[in-house]
């Protein structure tokens, strides 16, 4: 396996682009290997943030790690994407099974069994459940192996564990259109790109310096209480300012076509996001 | 001007309406319920459009043509036109889109 995990890392170093980084965190997952496994697992989501196998990546070494919140957003965010993908149908349906949600358990399970009905392990877990034991573990457990050549064999693994450009990592234009502003307008984290590409981060941070501030004067001369929000529709483009924390503002852009109340919502996502990478600085 | 505002206070939901200088954030019209401070709300609400213009410009939205602040007890809404800005200021259960045709509505017919 040792071997797999280095062919794999040369490829992926090869071509950062491709697609093998599942296969390299999957490996590195079963291998143990959890932290190099999270990582190949987050600059993968990076670069292809709309594609389920990710997410469902993600969410199992998360669910290795016992971090079953977020790797429930990751199934969850990888059903959206593709509402039949087996594995993240499992992965919910043991997290539910978890918490002690039979029916939602059993009703993932059976959505499941419609999409792959010749599943053996489906039908299994199903009638595991039903007999109260639950359903087995979508992921299953590392191979013990002899973890020396961990450190070359992941060479090809950014190494920046949290940094900024990870804030939003998984989440649906992470690396173009959502970004993370402290009260002085500097660059938090986040990205954002105009249509060209160009790097306009900085630019557009400078600009919304002090919004939160005046935000929260309008709001409250107007009596309306906290602000919680300020969208805004655009000739090629909508917007969505939000604040993880008082000072914190967070903007989130999209294309034109993403309506307004669809942006808070992927707004409301990226805010709890934010606020759990600000605590954690 | 004051029909336009008309059109947006028969709104259900909205406690007012006003038309505010974008170059000095001073009040050009206004019809708005007793309590609210029109020309604070004025200044502050050029001043946020100013600089969400600046941001949207530099992002590659554009102008905006319609934003709106929420608040746990309402929101302001408002319509960039020429030179002006159509702003209503509305309860937290109020029909937002309407309000919005409203005041796309009072811009287009140029006030």
């Amino acid at each position: 396996m040792a071997d797999d995990i280095r062919a794999l890392s040369a490829q992926l170093a090869q071509d950062p682009q491709s697609l093998v980084f599942l296969r390299l965190g999957e490996a590195l997952r079963r291998k143990g290997q959890l932290d190099a496994a999270l990582r190949v697992a987050v600059n993968g989501l990076e670069r292809h943030p709309h594609l389920a196998d990710a997410h469902d990546l993600y969410a199992r070494i998360l669910t290795d790690k016992r971090d079953y919140e977020r790797a429930f957003d990751e199934w969850d965010m990888a059903v959206r994407i593709a509402p039949h993908h087996t594995g993240a149908l499992k992965g919910l349906a043991f997290l539910y099974f978890k918490v002690g949600d039979v029916a939602q358990a059993e009703a993932h399970l059976e959505q499941a069994r419609k999409v792959e009905p010749d599943d053996p392990s489906i039908d299994q877990a199903i009638e595991m459940m039903r007999k109260g034991q639950g359903p087995p573990s979508p992921t299953p457990g590392p191979v013990v192996e002899p973890a020396a050549t961990a450190a070359s064999s992941t060479a090809a693994v950014s190494r920046g564990a949290l940094d900024e450009s990870r804030v939003f990592a998984g989440l649906e234009g992470a690396n173009e259109g959502l970004l993370l502003i402290d009260g002085a307008g500097r660059v938090l984290g986040g990205a954002l790109q105009d249509k060209a590409g160009a790097d306009v981060a900085d630019t557009v941070a400078a600009y919304l310096a002090g919004v939160s501030q005046e935000a929260a004067r309008t709001a409250k001369l107007l009596g309306l209480g906290a602000w919680m929000g300020l969208s805004a529709e655009g000739q090629h483009g909508n917007v969505h300012l939000a604040h993880p924390t008082p000072d914190a503002l967070l903007l989130v852009v999209r294309e034109r076509g993403m309506p307004l109340g669809r942006l808070a919502i992927l707004a409301q996502r990226a805010t709890a996001m934010a606020r759990r990478w600000l605590e954690k600085q | 001007m004051s029909t336009a505002l008309d059109l947006v206070t028969r709104v259900r939901g909205v406690r007012g309406a006003m038309l505010v200088s974008t170059e000095d954030g001073l009040v050009v019209a206004e019809q708005l319920m007793e309590g609210i401070k029109g020309p604070a709300v004025a200044a502050l609400a050029a001043s946020l459009a100013g600089r969400l213009r600046r941001a949207m410009d530099a992002a590659g939205t554009g102008a905006a043509v319609f934003w709106h602040l929420q608040g746990e007890q309402g929101a302001l809404l408002v319509v960039p036109g020429s030179g002006i800005l159509v702003v209503a200021v509305a309860e937290p259960d109020v029909n937002i889109g309407l309000v919005r045709l409203e005041l796309l509505r009072a811009v287009e017919a140029g006030l």
